[in-house]
């Protein structure tokens, strides 16, 4: 055996276990948050959690049944604003997106990606709270709607840019309209990875604190309608986290372990909607 | 250039007159003339980039959907130039129709795909659209291969399954002018002669233009040939004649296999 083959031997195991080392890494922090995350809140994880409201300071016991209630409306609000807005921007932009507008667009939404969630929630306070006058629902669920516009817009645009240019002339050359050809062959070939994407930027804003803190505020109790302040799973971890009592310690836990889960189920979603899709575009 | 003095047995259907395009700076096609006739079939052949996918997304107007694409001369169907100011291509490629070099069946079930077309242009009628896609799919001779399974998608279908319905998919719309792109170049030879032969089937209904990289096909299947090199029409006749005794040295070479 030459040296040569031997040191490349060599390098090729060193470099194997260090790939190796890593992924196993990346994988144990998400099985280590797990575990801990079970590890401190899972006693304080009852039907109770699910379904009473917090219990007065001092009191031990009582659910986050709002917060969990609120976090939903929240999120309906912000699909409400972000999925339309930013799935017909895709669309504009997958199959119009020429010239110096659509790269403005483009690039304005790139940028609005990158626009830290403290900071739309900051604007959304300034434009919508303080005028109104008070903290709502509402004002929540644009500011987490505006943060989801940019990716819903840029998902939805990747996802219909990789249907196939043949699938477009196919229609076009039977005599289908271009609108035609969008609505019955591009959309809906693109719909699967469009549908997970939207699910992705539910998921991701189903997280967002900072720009709740200073919109929907938090609430100790149910709240009605869409205009009054109301509880949310994140700003309810951040209130009990910081508190000086161990129950809400545990409660904050187990209401982290929700929401983890609630994200990872989106994600195990997400790619499963876009596996039962390849079959399609693998044949063609 | 060669002036159309071809005496066909057979009206002229589409009429091409110093048809040029440009990409950009760059010509695809000097100033070609040509006359499809009606219910026959076409073949243009010729090497690759000399211009015969060009000509052929012409005559339907696919080459309006790509970007710096300028077109000067004249294309007629039926006497009325599809270049009009009043032209719809949209309409246009519903009398036009076209059958792709990769097939490309949507991602729906095998009668929607077939369907798609009357859909769009307005038949809603359960039972129309029936017969409509029976038709289409026994005139591409596919019928009896999946008739028992037509809500299955047509992405299950093989290779040579799907350019038959992408076929009958054109069909459906009943076209005048059916243009095939190398329709069976991705196709194994047991599907290619199916095509092949049904070809023979749709020029007594269909005026067809065929482009092709196979000369052995050309010869079997088309009424004329027109051979295409470099952006020019080199020459155009009855296949036989092309074949057998070419009037220019570049067809002859061509088709000898001296090169290409």
């Amino acid at each position: 055996m030459s040296s040569n083959y031997r040191r490349r031997r060599l390098v090729e195991r060193i470099m194997f276990g260090a790939t190796g080392l890593a992924t196993g890494f990346t994988v144990g922090i998400l099985i280590f948050l797990l575990g801990f995350l079970v590890y401190q809140g899972g006693s304080s994880l009852s039907l109770d959690f699910f379904t009473h409201l917090p219990t007065p300071v001092g009191e031990a016991g009582g659910g986050m049944a709002n917060a969990l209630v609120g976090s939903a409306k929240l999120l309906f609000v912000a699909a409400l604003i972000g999925i339309p807005l930013g799935f017909f921007g895709g669309v504009y932009l997958a199959e119009f997106g020429r010239g110096p507008l659509a790269f403005t667009i483009r690039y304005a939404a790139d940028v609005l990606n990158g626009v830290p969630s403290i900071v739309i929630g900051v604007t959304v306070y300034g434009m919508v709270v303080v005028p109104v006058g008070h903290f709502s629902t509402l004002a929540g669920g644009l500011a987490l709607g505006l943060i989801m516009v940019p990716v819903t817009l840029r998902t939805t645009e990747e996802f219909l840019r990789l249907v196939p240019t043949s699938l477009r002339e196919g229609s076009l050359a039977l005599g289908a309209p271009k609108w035609v050809t969008i609505v019955r062959v591009v959309i809906p070939a693109g719909l699967r990875g469009v549908m997970a994407g939207v699910l992705l930027s539910l998921a991701r804003v189903a997280g967002e604190t900072a720009p709740l803190l200073f919109t929907s505020f938090g609430n100790r109790f149910w709240s009605e309608g869409w205009l009054q302040p109301t509880a949310s799973l994140p700003v309810m971890i951040f209130t009990y986290a910081v508190s000086p009592y161990d129950d809400w310690h545990r409660q904050a836990w187990a209401a982290a372990l929700v929401l983890l889960l609630l994200v990872l189920g989106s994600n195990v979603l997400a790619r499963l909607i876009l596996q039962r899709g390849q079959g399609l575009r693998r044949a063609s | 250039m060669g002036a159309p003095a071809l005496q066909l047995d057979s009206p002229v259907k589409m009429a091409v007159r110093g048809l040029t395009v440009r990409y950009g700076e760059a010509a695809a096609l000097h100033e070609v003339t040509l006359d499809v006739p009606e219910r026959r079939v076409t073949a243009l052949i010729g090497p690759s980039g000399c211009g015969k996918s060009t000509f052929l997304r012409c005559l339907n107007r696919m080459n309006d959907t790509i970007r710096g694409v300028r077109i000067t001369g004249e294309v007629t169907l039926d006497g009325e130039n599809i270049y009009g100011p009043d032209v719809d291509p949209v309409e246009l490629r519903r009398r036009v129709g076209m059958v792709f070099q990769r097939s490309n069946p949507f991602p729906k079930s095998i009668f929607d795909n077939v369907a798609f077309g009357p859909r769009i242009h307005g038949v809603k009628d359960p039972v129309a659209l029936r017969e409509i896609v029976e038709r289409g799919l026994r005139q591409a001779a596919l019928w009896e291969e999946i008739e028992d399974r037509l809500d299955s998608s047509a992405l299950d279908l093989s290779g040579g399954q799907q350019q038959r319905l992408c076929i009958a998919r054109a069909l459906a719309v009943e076209p005048d002018v059916l243009l095939m792109d190398e329709p069976a170049s991705a196709l194994d030879p047991i599907a290619t002669a199916k095509i092949e032969e049904h070809i023979q089937e749709l020029k007594e209904t269909y005026t067809i233009v065929i482009v092709t990289h196979n000369m052995q096909q050309a010869a079997r299947v088309s009424d004329f040939t027109a051979y295409f090199y470099l952006g020019r029409l080199i020459e155009f006749g009855p296949t036989d004649r092309v074949f057998t005794n070419p009037t220019k040295q570049e067809t002859e070479d061509y088709i000898t296999g001296r090169f290409g």
